[in-house]
């Protein structure tokens, strides 16, 4: 699993890549939190173009984000996703609280 | 029920099992040839199921969870995970979209509505203090 964060001080984007499930979830989500708090950006952009594999696990790390960075006023994007994330976002019906795009890719 | 091959398989419910359950059952699955949706939906069930046994099921102690996959007549597939875990005290309730009981460890109560939409049945059984077995079925398409 890897987390690779580029910023600029105000927007912020983390590329992940490898499979997000139960068991790496806990890393993902601790040094997304660490760079939320520690930079406070007003926008964090979640690419997920290297994202070969999510389940369920995937929507809690979403949305336990999304709190966070609220909390602390700034906004949450996820980038990226391919056909069949997209379909487990959307049993989620976390589109109706972080905006979902595409890059040109 | 006709069975053209089948793997059955024991692992300990540690974490890193998840996804050599993933691992598994993408290996058996080579032989129907799936699509690359297919594939992608049945790694996903398996996960959300081998998950759930080793989060809630096996919650405050560790067990074994047991995984069959079956390929059937006419490009069905069979998905059987069972635990021996603590059992599901409302299985109605438990399957509601968004029902956890671990929120505060960020589930989203979503594993089944997962489940139920990237297969063609689902049926959970299951008792306090003995297990749940999860079972599902799909059936790939014809690919030419
Ligand atoms: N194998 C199991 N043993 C005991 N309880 C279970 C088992 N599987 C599911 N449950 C119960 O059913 C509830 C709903 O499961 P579901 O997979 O839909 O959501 P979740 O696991 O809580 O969250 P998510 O899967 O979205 O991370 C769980 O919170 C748990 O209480
Ligand atoms: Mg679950």
């Amino acid at each position: 699993m890897n987390v690779n964060i580029k910023s600029n001080g105000t927007y912020a984007v983390a590329l992940l890549s490898g499979e997000i499930d139960h068991h790496n979830a806990k890393e993902i989500r601790e040094k997304l939190d660490k760079f939320i708090i520690s930079n406070q950006p007003r926008e964090l952009a979640i690419d997920f173009r290297d994202i070969s594999f999510m389940d369920s696990s995937g929507i809690g790390l979403i949305m336990g984000r999304y709190k966070l960075i609220s909390q602390c006023g700034g906004r949450l994007i996820v980038k990226n996703p391919r056909e069949y994330i997209k379909r487990v976002l959307k049993i989620s019906g976390i589109e109706r609280l972080v905006r979902i795009i595409n890059d040109r890719i | 029920m006709e069975i053209i091959n089948e793997v059955k398989f024991t692992m300990p419910s540690l974490s890193i099992n998840e996804s050599v359950a993933r691992a598994v059952v993408s290996s058996f699955l080579i032989q129907a040839d799936p699509s690359v949706e297919e594939l992608s939906e049945i790694r996903t069930v398996v996960s959300e199921a081998v998950t759930n046994a080793i989060v809630h099921g096996y919650r405050n102690i560790s067990g074994n969870i047991e995984m069959t996959v079956k390929l059937l007549k006419n490009r069905e597939i069979y998905i059987k995970i069972k635990d021996k875990g603590c059992g599901i005290e409302n299985i109605e309730q438990a399957m509601e979209p968004l029902f956890t009981t671990a929120p505060e460890e960020e589930r989203s109560g979503l594993g089944f509505s997962v489940m139920q939409s990237f297969t063609d049945s689902l049926k959970v059984k299951s008792k306090s203090e003995s297990g749940t077995t999860v079972v599902m079925r799909k059936k790939l398409k014809n690919n030419e």
